[in-house]
């Protein structure tokens, strides 16, 4: 129960930034890929920086969790094809719908209500996925 | 505390996203938010078409509680924190999307020519949002993460992979607004 409630707060915490942030704002998104605002980069950039910091201070110093155990960072597989196609149709989304997996939500809260057929799409992409994975190169 | 009904700067909004990944890992998870969509799939019922979708969702329920936050925080963003909805994008960015017929550009959240209720009755602006989500959807398992699994979490760990997506996710985006966004607006 305690735990679930901290998954729920860190959501939250998350929700609210992201719609402060305006980083959940489909307008910031065409701004980004035009390169007019230092915006999106700055988030992106100086979350990155003190992300890459703080991991490799957790790796040296064998940090553990708040609960006392282990934190393992699994390695992403190696590939090329399925990062650079994967990626390549992320962004052509990411771009026209303005908005990324974890904002979806967000505006959904935020009562944008047209976002729904937004989810209902990438839930479908991902079915599509499923489906047709074993026929994809990666 | 004015500050906080403006808008939030980058220099607090992405040590706080650094933060929240932090906070994830701390509690023994990871910052990503498209694997929630292949549990949906799964709870739907996917597992009984393909194998990709057979794995015990019941492992990824901490996810779900972290959207339905996610979901919550909008709610709190948009109704307690926040003033005003309009954007204060560049000036530039506003007189190119109204070229493009965005005429809420700079005074909306999201442009109402794409997500107004008035929109949702138009089979075009329909149909875009069904396909972005697609894309995001089909593009995000595809290359195994979105912008939180792969740009920040992975990134943040030094993985190639995760670059490789990330320069696809700008090719694609930057495609998209320069090549088609004048093809479709």
């Amino acid at each position: 129960m305690k735990r679930t409630l901290s998954y729920l707060f860190i959501g939250m915490f998350f929700g609210i930034v992201m719609y402060k942030s305006e980083a959940a704002s489909w307008f910031r998104i065409y701004e980004m890929f035009q390169f007019q605002s230092f915006h999106m980069y700055g988030i992106i950039g100086s979350a990155l920086v003190i992300g890459i910091i703080g991991v490799q201070l957790i790796k040296k110093n064998n940090i553990k969790s708040f609960y006392g155990e282990p934190i393992r960072f699994i390695p992403k597989e190696r590939g090329f094809t399925r990062y650079i196609a994967g990626g390549i149709i992320f962004g052509l989304g990411w771009a026209l719908a303005g908005s990324c997996p974890g904002p979806i939500y967000t505006l959904i809260g935020a009562g944008y209500v047209s976002i729904i057929i937004v989810l209902i799409g990438a839930i479908l992409g991902t079915f599509l996925y499923g489906l047709l994975q074993k026929k994809l190169p990666h | 505390m004015e500050w906080i009904f403006e808008p939030w700067p980058w220099y607090v909004a992405g040590p706080l996203i650094a933060l929240i990944m932090f906070l994830l890992i701390f509690v023994g998870k990871q910052f990503g938010m498209s694997s929630n969509l292949r549990t949906f799939c799964t709870m739907c019922g996917a597992d009984k078409t393909a194998d990709f979708f057979n794995f015990d969702w019941k492992a990824q329920r901490w996810n779900l509680v972290v959207v339905l936050g996610a979901g919550l925080g909008g709610f709190i963003g948009a109704h307690y924190l926040s003033n005003d909805v309009a954007v204060a994008i560049n000036p530039d960015t506003i007189s190119t999307l109204k070229v493009l017929g965005f005429n809420s550009a700079g005074s909306a959240y999201l442009p109402d020519e794409l997500f107004s209720l008035e929109a949702l009755t138009s089979v075009k602006s329909l149909s875009l949002l069904l396909i972005g989500g697609l894309l995001i959807g089909f593009g995000a398992r595809y290359a195994g993460g979105c912008t939180s699994g792969h740009a920040i979490s992975g990134l943040s760990n030094l993985q190639l992979p995760s670059l490789i997506a990330v320069v696809g996710f700008f090719i694609g985006g930057l495609f998209m607004i320069h090549v088609l966004f004048p093809l479709i607006f």
